[in-house]
């Protein structure tokens, strides 16, 4: 991702003097430097005030899920906002931005893989971290809409004395193999990239049971060439399969809309819209992340500008595309010359709920997309900060009017209602930020980050010069 | 299986891949076959010097991928064929169309699960205990920022003092006798 544009202070040393760019690692930094910045993290024995006060508050936050689905439990989904027609809420919603947001880190540790982007390198476990708590979060939401969790294992398909299976032409049982198998080979992905780093915590760490606990964890990883490429060709092969993975599970997603036949709903552009938005949103939420993280454990050195305006980059890209679908949709409710679909867009725009549609705008496009082609602003971090939230409201915004718009006026309007989520809906939303956060502070303080292994292969130290030269100076060409 | 015991191998320390690369090679080149790198992140070179160059992982991950696709399409056929027909909006019992999704899911589960854990069972992990963990500098080293060429004892051609011999010729920071 070259930039072309106004070259930055020459002098400043975190920039590229013949291209502008900014670096991607810092320079100077040797495989021990890089590698006691990242472990000394998880290894140091004292855990930071504001960490321990950022858990207390995200576990207090989290509680809201406990509470919201104990009421749930004891009383049905009639303490939802749910009704007919508008009988997918807040669940649905919440479902999809969740899991949305945990499209890029899957973008970024397998699709950037494949493209040699090795920039990713530095925000890859992170983000490969956030896919799997949004996972986690966003899977609670339609087990719990079906009203009786804990019977949730119907959803599969096995023997039992019912004598019923499930019914493979619904997306909605594509779902249950979509969302299970995203989970499962994200977290085997995300434990797999880890070894090697648990390996190093293992040989640093000072206190026996985090050695022990590090040890089992490493599998015993000794850092064997052999063992290397075989670990290198199943990353890339995790890679190559997660890609498409990523792709077919949000496409799956945006099936369980567009199949059935509902103004609104029943559009061909959501399978790429849906992608699309669900990478602008995760990379949203990975700044969202990076920002802070980067600024509280110093990581300035290793996630730098270049990150920040790289993923900037891809926000303007997939913002683009969700942008035209927006476009298109309007289009085709007016080219398709059908009354319901006119109405319905009509009324999305213009009707009751009217506001959120225009939030939604004014949030996913009018803001984003005006000012990320600024350079400056792609690499001012306050601002990015800033714009991460603004899109995830207006990620958030897109699935609201999407589910709630198309339903709560029909065909019929006789059946016309309206939507209104209730305390119980906005309790169980707000806890699995909570619960998000929470399992995140868990993840930064006992878990390597960033992959040191991975940083390590992209310092200029790694250039291999023939006849074993002794020397090893930094040379100008590598990186 | 008795406890193995007397000499593992010899492991040579170096500061840089490049030394690693070069000092393997030259084992390579004079006969020496079981020997093994240690580096804390994929050495290309060092395997071409080792001559390893095939892995069985994407193999394991083809069959384990042709595996699911059957698995699914299988499960689905005989679900809504014969276990449990159900006529859905007319649409034929095998509508095979609808079932891709579920099959190609199942393909890419079984795929990925067989390359993970197929690649840790090829590597004979977990293995907590290796002979190399008693080596003073190797803990601190392999894992960090140190280069490792370790001639094993078990290679026809292994004798400690020739072998010593040989590997300081290429001025490693230390040649470390490993006990298993």
């Amino acid at each position: 991702m070259a930039t072309k544009g106004p070259v930055p202070e020459i002098d400043d040393p975190m920039t590229d003097p013949r291209t502008g760019e900014y670096a991607v690692i810092a320079p100077g930094h040797t495989f021990k430097s890089v590698t006691q910045k990242i472990a000394g993290i998880v290894l140091t024995s004292n855990t930071p005030v504001a960490w321990m006060g950022g858990l207390f508050l995200a576990a207090s936050v989290a509680m809201g899920v406990v509470i919201a689905v104990t009421w749930l439990v004891l009383k049905g989904v009639g303490i939802w906002g749910i009704t007919i027609p508008g009988a997918w809420g807040f669940a649905i919603i919440n479902f999809v931005w969740w899991i949305g947001i945990g499209h890029a880190g899957t973008l970024i540790s397998a699709i950037l893989l494949l493209f040699k982007q090795t920039w990713r390198n530095s925000i890859n476990r992170f983000a490969e971290a956030m896919t799997i708590f949004a996972v986690v979060c966003a899977g609670m939401f339609p087990l719990l809409h079906i009203g009786r969790p804990w019977l949730g294992y119907w959803l599969l398909p096995y023997p039992n004395s019912m004598n019923v299976w499930p019914q493979f032409r619904s997306p909605l049982a594509w779902d249950v193999f979509a969302v299970s198998t995203y989970a499962t080979i994200s977290v085997v992905f995300w434990y797999i990239g880890m070894v090697p780093d648990l390996g190093t915590l293992r040989d640093r760490a000072k206190l026996p049971l985090a050695k022990y606990i590090y040890g089992i964890l490493s599998l015993g990883w000794r850092g064997s060439t052999r063992h290397w490429i075989r670990y290198e060709s199943a990353s890339l092969l995790l890679a190559g399969l997660s890609t498409p993975l990523v792709l077919s599970v949000h496409t799956t997603i945006s099936f369980d809309f567009a199949v059935a036949a509902m103004a609104g709903w029943h559009t061909t552009i959501f399978p790429p819209y849906f992608v699309a938005g669900a990478v602008y949103s995760g990379f949203a939420m990975v700044l969202t992340l990076a920002i802070p993280i980067r600024k509280f454990y110093h990581l300035e050195d290793l996630v730098t500008l270049r990150h920040l305006d790289n993923m900037a980059k891809v926000m303007l890209a997939t913002g683009s595309i969700v942008a035209y679908g927006y476009g298109m949709e309007v289009f085709m409710s007016w080219y398709s010359a059908s009354h319901w679909e006119f109405f319905m867009m009509w009324n999305r725009m213009f009707g009751p709920m009217g506001w959120a549609y225009w939030i939604l705008i004014l949030t996913n496009i009018a803001i984003p997309l005006t000012t990320l082609w600024s350079r400056k602003l792609r690499v001012n971090v306050g601002y990015l900060f800033f714009l991460s939230f603004v899109v995830n409201i207006g990620m958030w915004f897109e699935r609201f009017v999407i589910v709630v718009t198309s339903l709560y006026r029909d065909y019929l309007p006789s059946s016309w209602g309206t939507y209104r989520a209730t305390k119980w809906d906005y309790m169980l939303f707000i806890g699995t930020w909570g619960l998000f956060t929470t399992l995140f502070l868990l993840f930064a303080r006992l878990a390597p980050m960033i992959p040191m292994s991975e940083i390590r292969m992209m310092l200029p130290q790694t250039k291999v010069r023939p006849g074993g030269a002794k020397a090893d100076v930094v040379v100008e060409e590598a990186l | 299986m008795p406890p193995r015991e007397g000499v593992y191998g010899l492991l040579a320390e170096f500061n840089t891949p490049s030394e690693l690369v070069h000092a393997t090679e030259m084992a390579h080149r004079a006969g020496y076959r079981r020997m093994e790198c240690y580096t804390p992140y994929p050495v290309e070179q060092a395997a071409e010097a080792l001559r390893f160059h095939k892995t069985r992982v994407p193999l394991l991950c083809l069959l384990g991928g042709l595996c699911g696709l059957t698995t699914g399409a299988l499960l689905e056929i005989w679900v809504n064929v014969w276990g449990y027909p159900l006529n859905i909006r007319a649409m034929p019992l095998f509508s095979w169309p609808a079932f891709v999704v579920p099959a190609y899911e199942m393909t890419i589960l079984f795929a990925g699960l067989s390359a993970a854990f197929g690649m840790i069972a090829l590597n004979g992990l977990p293995q907590l205990y290796h002979p190399l963990f008693n080596a003073p500098n190797f803990a601190s080293g392999a894992t960090t920022d140190k280069f490792f060429l370790c001639l094993e004892s078990n290679d026809p051609r292994f004798e400690p003092a020739a072998a010593r011999a040989f590997l300081e010729q290429f001025a490693p920071v230390s040649v470390v006798e490993v006990d298993h």
